[in-house]
């Protein structure tokens, strides 16, 4: 097979051998049935379980497929999402006292998934479904950053709701570049007036974004005199929205 | 400077370490699984030695969680399953049998012919109860009939009954070296054996169930400090204890008449505070004490417990293989806009509060080619709605108090749709706090109280914030509608198992 690259078909046929049968079998029996060495079949495997392909029984060291292959198709269940983010937003909002929001990828637009009331006891209404345009928001702008579907979004409309929305792909492109580098995103009055939001990714396997955390309230309670998020704040979303994107990982 | 509180959450799958700081904010959480062991069908048992294990492990890994010692605590507080037996010997420390748990049912017979025997209505007059296989007296009374000695060597005073807050406090403050023996108003209220108005043990009930006085422990208020840790956390005072839907409802703030929160999880249980009146429901539910402070006279609540809550989304997950995982419930659920006439009531072990029909089984009617695995999904989380709303109207018609909202909390409030269901049905805003975990920040209230970390119940409130509302958006026509559907089909479950069959 001129071109294909030898590492990734012995993969394949590892997985292949390892999914015809139903038991896990010793490391002997792939290296054996391959006719490898025992550490290029080693090296495989180790790298498999790595990215959950394959696991490995604790008591027998023996090896069998993961759940990762068969769930590669699967969209994380959005629900699941909110009922593992539910106890971090909450410290979030604790924290920060700010409003906290979920949000996901739902067409062009995110979706808030989850939401957690500024805890002032203001009155406030549950924005859980609503749907926000994703160039005017920190979640939006963090979802079309780290989702790899909203790379997709080519003929994506920018209205303008305030001065300061970026309306032009340049602008976009820019602050979501940013975004991806740095891993967060502060936003300044770009949906409404006034109301200034921090996001940060919710990571799932190797990195890949299914939603992004954010805090969101008025100007001067997240923005600093100097224009750039009041001490603290970035810290904390990142690190809540990180303890979810390792919340989800255990479970899944 | 002792700036945080702890509480030991002693609960039926785990026992956890929680630790809070003044505002009530969660800061830390350490967690234990341990063994469920069920030696014959209906029998559900707990290794209390596993219990108070674990108990250990957790207390230091909470506090180097929060880069914390003992001396950064100014009180333990502690909430426990309710109603799981353990009897212990004095002198060695060791647990004489495993504990029966709450979910034990083997004192069905044992409570039956209680109920038919001439002390029925004195149980139901001294202590709020009916007697049900539910409550811990009836098991320690199996314990004493069954295990070898313990009858004899309980008259003499070398043996210890407890709820599991009493094993832990008694550990905790020493054990056989010192050990406190107290338990809480709000655990011994459901023991069967306390006068819910002197909140003391009551001799009759002692004699009904011919249980030797030496075996029980103290009756303290819920805030009040027990004593010190010996071990665990040393130095530490105790500072309180609660039933876990108790300490819910101190946690959730419910401090006046009228006040009510509902947990949401493997079952659902409604309390309301009732203030100074213990009532005495027509309609099926608990008297039962809230709570006591030092010095004070106590709290009463009304209980209504919904038995398959949760545990509807886990058959159907686990049994049905309708769903992955619990919360895909609300995806599923959400492809459709309504139930398509399919309703489930969920009487797997006959019908509770308010009905209390023990010949009753489960049903899905309304089955049509029509519905489908989502509609079933509606079903279940409905069946919730529903069966909250019963509740409610039942506490409404005993107390004269309608509801203006509802406090909830639990697992199942991260489900949206159930909770706006819940709303829907009421017709009042559903509310739920910041701090998810009411439990265990009850036990931290009441030991913060009790050695002054808090200075009053006011000062607690301040903690509570809403987190989210859901506000009612069903209209009245479509709730008396889905309402008389949801009668007719709970009418379907009635008297399904006869005298002749197989008991399942």
């Amino acid at each position: 097979m001129p071109g294909s690259i030898q590492s990734i078909e012995r993969a394949a046929v590892v997985l292949h051998f390892l999914g015809a049968l139903s038991e896990p079998v010793p490391l002997g029996d792939v290296a054996r049935m391959l006719a490898l060495p025992k550490p290029t079949a080693h090296g495989i495997l180790r790298t498999l379980c790595e990215v959950g392909f394959v696991v490995q029984e604790r008591d027998t060291g023996r090896y069998a497929l993961g759940t990762g292959l068969s769930r590669l198709g699967e969209a994380l269940d959005p629900h699941l999402l909110r009922s593992r983010a539910v106890n971090w937003a909450d410290g979030l909002a604790a924290r920060t006292e700010l409003e906290v929001q979920l949000g996901i990828l739902t067409g062009q637009s995110v979706e808030v998934l989850h939401h957690v009331f500024r805890p002032d006891g203001s009155p406030q209404q549950l924005r859980v479904g609503e749907l926000q345009p994703l160039h005017a928001t920190a979640l939006g702008i963090t979802l079309l950053a780290f989702s790899p579907a909203a790379g997709r979004l080519h003929d994506l409309r920018l209205p303008a709701y305030t001065p300061s929305t970026p309306v032009t792909r340049i602008d976009l492109t820019r602050v979501v570049q940013q975004t991806f580098r740095r891993g967060w995103v502060l936003t300044d009055g770009t949906l409404r007036p006034g109301v200034a939001a921090v996001a940060a990714p919710i990571r799932h396997h190797i990195g890949i974004g299914v939603g992004a955390l954010a805090v969101v309230g008025p100007r001067d309670r997240v923005i600093a005199a100097a224009g750039e998020p009041r001490a603290g704040i970035v810290d904390q979303v990142v690190a809540a929205a990180d303890a979810i994107s390792v919340h989800l990982q255990d479970r899944l | 400077m002792r700036a945080y509180v702890a509480a030991i959450d002693q609960g039926t799958t785990s026992t956890r370490c929680l630790i809070f700081d003044h505002h009530g904010r969660m800061v830390s959480v350490a967690q234990h699984e341990h063994a469920q062991h069920y030696p014959q069908p209906g029998w559900a048992e707990h290794d209390a030695a596993e219990i108070w294990r674990n108990t250990l492990r957790v207390l230091p890994e909470a506090l180097a969680d929060a880069g914390l010692s003992a001396d950064d605590l100014a009180a333990v507080g502690i909430a426990n399953q309710r109603e799981t037996t353990v009897v212990w010997d004095r002198t060695t420390g060791r647990p004489l049998a495993r504990a029966i748990t709450w979910q034990d049912t083997r004192t069905a017979d044992l409570v039956e012919d209680l109920n038919r025997g001439p002390h029925a209505d004195l149980f139901r007059e001294v202590c709020g109860l009916t007697p049900a296989g539910y409550f811990a007296a009836p098991r320690l009374r199996w314990l004493l009939d069954h295990v070898p000695g313990l009858e004899r060597r309980a008259r003499s005073g070398e043996i210890a009954f407890g709820t599991m807050e009493s094993w832990l406090i008694w550990n905790l403050t020493g054990g056989p070296d010192g050990g406190v023996h107290v338990t809480d108003v709000t655990n011994a209220s459901r023991t069967l054996l306390m006068d819910i108005r002197t909140l003391d043990w009551d001799q009759r009930l002692l004699d009904a169930l011919d249980i030797p006085r030496e075996l029980l422990p103290e009756v303290r208020p819920n805030a009040q400090v027990y004593g010190e840790c010996v071990v665990g956390l040393p130095g530490v005072p105790i500072g309180g204890a609660f039933g876990d839907q108790q300490a819910a409802l101190f946690g959730q703030t419910c401090f006046e008449a009228g006040e009510a929160k509902c947990t949401y999880g493997t079952g659902a249980f409604l309390l309301m505070n009732t203030g100074d009146q213990i009532p005495t429901s027509e309609h099926g539910l608990i008297s039962t004490v809230a709570y006591a402070l030092e010095g004070q006279a106590p709290v009463y609540a009304t209980e209504g417990s919904i038995a398959v809550a949760g545990a509807l989304v886990q058959w159907f997950r686990d049994s049905l293989e309708m769903i992955r995982s619990a919360p895909e419930i609300e995806t599923l659920a959400r492809r459709v806009e309504d139930n398509g006439g399919c309703y489930i009531v969920p009487a797997f072990a006959g019908l509770f509060a308010p009905r209390w029909q023990p010949d009753a089984r489960g049903v899905v009617v309304g089955l049509t080619s029509y519905v489908t695995r989502s509609h079933l999904a509606r079903a279940v989380l409905e069946a919730t709605a529903w069966q909250t709303a019963e509740v409610v109207e039942a506490m409404a018609a005993d107390t004269g108090i309608n509801f203006a909202r509802l406090k909830v909390d639990g697992g199942m409030t991260a489900n949206h749709l159930l909770m706006q269901s819940v709303a829907d049905v009421l017709a009042v805003p559903v509310e739920r706090p910041l701090v998810a975990e009411s439990v265990s920040l009850g036990a931290a209230y009441a030991a913060g109280l009790a050695v002054g970390y808090w200075p009053d119940l006011q000062g607690l409130r301040d903690n509570w914030h809403r987190a989210a509302v859901w506000e009612p958006a069903m209209s009245d026509a479509l709730r008396r509608r889905e309402r008389a559907a949801w009668d007719r089909a709970v009418e379907r479950t009635l008297h399904w198992v006869h005298d002749d069959d197989v008991a399942r």
